[in-house]
């Protein structure tokens, strides 16, 4: 799968934010005539109630499996399609709300979840037998069809598979995630795929908009410290400023840890609380009216947390019936209890050694999603800033013995820090962490668009790729590395000790590869070959073929297993082949494992994504 | 066309209001149907489309014809029937944001001032993302209201309308008592063909 052939013939860089709760689809023109092409974030017509059509800019990312009988004929008409199979955006949001058993949600959550097999139908989750499933795989593969047809619509001379286009995921997305995510989008028909991570875009976006005058704002050394808070997930990464031949160039060099936990967490505590006030007065309340006071409270907060003028928002609950009078519950927030659970709880001022209690992601086995349990980002922070302590120390010839690494510039992305006073909360928590040692205050990046960054920068992505502006270098954020039972006589009652094999080194670019790691592998033929699966986001020096017999419980964490899968073809049923271990970064930025035995006669592709047998 | 204007209201009560807001909603639908977007003010001055005699949906006294249009020779064939999908579409959006048909529909002698206020809160926050989603509204004067502003020759009698002492040529000076609302774009949602918009709410089971 390469993404050169068939370059000739876009016309169009395409973005798509394929986020979590919401999908944004941008473009630029390859070609244009203006200095800097402009910019269009794409209107996408969706259902927005049984037989009504309308554009909008965001196409929320959810799946309605309507019943037989719930719909009338041609309610679900789009302009491209009388009959489509599934309901996607809002509409099936709206339905989903007050039937949620049909509603599939966070597909993008699940992608990334290891302990389940994503190929499988399970979504939505827990509901009764009859209701159709689809994998987390079909809802990207969905969500991404939706968009292309209306694309196409819009577009018929110029296909959207036939342009250049750019996918945005998570950092913290793990290698099967990716692979999972590629394989939506070439199901769903895309030639000319390229994958970023969001913060990464956030930064393009930031690059172009200021238009050049970047360069005025950072300065060789600077380490940009991204925080990218969207409606479910917060991402985390660091940017080296460095010189190449006397211009600045820009790399990534760490990321954070997959955390769930966004703005719409914080629509949800909110939304308890006002229960918990509206119980104290006597009144319960049903699972339709927590969803209604969660509406409420989001335009609630947004009012509170901008507007200094006003003291507190009344939140209203109609009745469900036709009577609105005397059934409609009221209630109020007021901007102390905002303050106290969003700015206090989500931002609270902690030192920089306060970190969340680790859970690691292998331990979670059961049916749903690995949730933060800490709610407090500035914890989140305060860990992430600790652990890649060193990150920037040999790109930038700097020797930080501190015990935390040192951002110079912040740059925000996401809804939720639109509000001035969340965003002013982080700053003073960063700049406090910074004084304590003695270090200059971090600067807040101008000129981010927080809504639409990703899906813009993505678009834009597509044009330094064709050699235009800065390109930001990074590579693989992570080292990877199977596990390997060491040869030792037993020991009865304890488990042999694991070594870790690097077979994928920290900052791998697009297009290289890792041979050789020295250590074979006895691989039977005709039956699939599981191994434990690391990953470290610290660990920087490891080359491929490194083994280590030792390391800290916070340096390597144990993903899903992955497996190898040898075809008898050609050999004998049963037959142990050595091979050794390789790995390659593909064109997309996918990282691909492969199995070659030492004779060199074949390769085997290694899965992510072990299905369940 | 004759309309009593002296049938004032003697007290603004809560219906009254609601009703000013179906007068509101049907002028909202006027324009629609007479145009579907209307880029400004400007615009609508030359635009014939806009200055058709329309009667029923507007409640209140319509402007004099304008000059140009009084020289050319007036048809009965002119009125045209306004389609009622985009006023029950309209009307489904307002039920189903902002209780507008509940609301409006219930007595309100039996209830406290506290409840209408509850209530009315979800009306106008609901009716208050209708306007917003689907419509570009805009004044059509800026000048602040209570100044005196000067209207040129050839005016746009439709965007704006004199009163009191009408009399002589222009430039006419006056004060601007209302700015005037205009509608820049309408972005209603398009509805699927076929599709029943005379069911404004659909009754709800739950299983």
């Amino acid at each position: 799968m390469s993404n050169v052939e068939n370059n000739h013939t876009a016309r169009y860089a395409v973005g798509i934010d394929l986020g979590t709760t919401h999908c944004v689809l941008s473009y630029v023109e390859l070609h244009s005539d203006q200095d800097p092409a402009p910019h269009h974030v794409m209107p996408i017509p969706q259902l927005t109630s049984p037989g009504s059509v309308k554009d909008k800019m965001q196409l929320p990312s959810f799946i309605y499996q309507a019943h037989a009988a719930e719909l009338a004929e041609g309610d679900t008409t789009l302009p491209w399609n009388i009959k489509p199979d599934t309901i996607v955006g809002s509409m099936a949001r709206e339905l989903g709300s007050k039937t949620p058993i049909r509603l599939v949600s966070s597909a993008k959550s699940w992608l990334c979840h290891g302990g389940v097999d994503r190929h499988q139908a399970f979504l939505p989750l827990n509901s009764p037998e009859e209701v159709t499933k689809v994998s987390p795989i079909e809802a990207t593969y969905q969500y991404l069809m939706h968009m292309r047809s209306a694309w196409d619509f819009r577009f018929p001379d110029t296909a959207l598979v036939d342009q250049d286009v750019t996918i945005t995921v998570p950092a913290s997305f793990d290698p099967s995630a990716r692979d999972l995510t590629t394989e939506a989008a070439q199901r769903a028909g895309f030639k000319n795929l390229t994958l970023l991570e969001e913060p990464q875009s956030a930064v393009y976006s930031w690059l172009e908009s200021s238009n050049d005058s970047w360069r005025n704002q950072v300065n060789v050394g600077d380490i940009i410290l991204v925080i990218d808070i969207g409606g479910g997930t917060t991402d985390l990464s660091l940017v080296a400023v460095t010189e190449d031949d006397g211009n600045l160039s820009l790399n990534r060099v760490a990321v954070g840890d997959h955390i769930l936990l966004g703005g719409d967490n914080m629509d949800l505590a909110l939304a308890y609380q006002v229960k918990t006030k509206l119980a104290q007065e006597g009144k319960t309340l049903a699972p339709w009216q927590i969803l209604a006071i969660t509406h409420s409270c989001r335009d609630a907060k947004e009012i509170l947390l901008t507007d200094p003028e006003i003291h507190s928002v009344p939140i209203v609950i109609p009745g469900r019936g036709a009577k609105l009078l005397g059934a409609t519950l009221r209630s109020e927030l007021t901007k102390q209890e905002v303050m106290a659970s969003l700015v206090d709880g989500f931002f609270p001022e902690v030192g920089i050694h306060d970190h969340p209690v680790h859970q690691a992601r292998g331990a979670l086995k059961q049916m749903g999603l690995p949730y933060a349990q800490d709610v407090a980002i500035c914890r989140h922070l305060a860990a992430f800033l600790c652990r890649q302590q060193a990150a920037a120390n040999e790109l930038l010839g700097q020797n930080n013995t501190g015990e935390f690494i040192q951002p110079t510039a912040i740059l925000f992305n996401g809804g939720v820090l639109k509000a001035p006073v969340l965003s002013e909360r982080i700053m003073s928590v960063i700049n406090r962490w910074l004084s304590d040692v003695g270090a200059e205050q971090a600067k807040l990046l101008a000129g981010a668009d927080l809504d639409l960054a990703v899906a813009k920068g993505a678009a834009y992505y597509g044009s330094v790729r064709k050699g235009k502006g800065v390109r930001i270098r990074g590579g693989i954020a992570s080292a990877y590395y199977v596990g390997i039972e060491s040869a030792m006589p037993a020991i009865p009652g304890m488990n042999p000790p694991v070594e870790a094999l690097c077979v994928a080194p920290f900052g791998m670019e697009e297009g290289s590869i890792a041979e050789g790691s020295g250590q074979e592998f006895g691989l039977i033929v005709g039956e699939p070959v599981s191994f434990r699966f690391f990953v470290s986001t610290t660990r920087r020096d490891d080359k491929a073929g490194t083994l280590l017999d030792y390391w800290e419980p916070v340096e390597l964490e144990e993903l899903a297993e992955i497996q190898a899968n040898l075809p008898v073809e050609g050999r004998k049923a049963g037959e142990i082949v050595p091979v050794q271990l390789a790995s390659r970064v593909t064109e997309v930025g996918t990282l691909c494992l492969e199995a070659i035995p030492s004779d060199g006669s074949a390769k085997w592709q290694v899965e992510f994504d072990v299905r369940a047998s | 066309m004759n309309i009593d204007v002296t049938a004032m209201p003697a007290t603004i009560d809560l219906l009254h209001v609601s009703l000013v807001t179906m007068t509101l909603i049907f002028f909202i639908l006027f324009l629609i149907k007479s145009k579907r977007k209307i880029p400004d003010a400007t615009e609508i001055s030359e635009s014939p489309a806009v200055a058709e005699p329309l009667a029923e949906p507007l409640a209140e006294p319509l402007a004099e014809p304008l000059a140009e249009h009084v020289t050319e020779p007036l048809t009965t064939s002119q009125l045209k029937k306004t389609s009622p999908d985009s006023a029950l579409q309209l009307l489904a959006l307002l039920q189903q944001e902002a209780r507008f048909i509940d609301f409006i529909q219930e007595d309100l002698l039996d209830y406290s001032d506290a409840d209408i206020g509850a209530a009315a809160r979800v009306v106008h926050e609901g009716g208050q993302k209708v306007l917003k989603e689907y419509f570009s509204l805009a004044a059509v004067r800026e000048e602040q209201e209570e100044s005196r502003i000067s209207l040129p020759d050839g005016f746009d009698a439709t965007a704006i309308r004199l009163t009191g002492n009408v009399i002589g040529q222009a430039p006419y000076t006056g004060t601007l008592v209302h700015r005037g609302w205009k509608a820049t774009e309408v972005k209603l949602p398009k509805l699927v063909e076929g599709h029943d918009v005379s069911i404004i709410a659909p009754a709800e089971v739950g299983l």
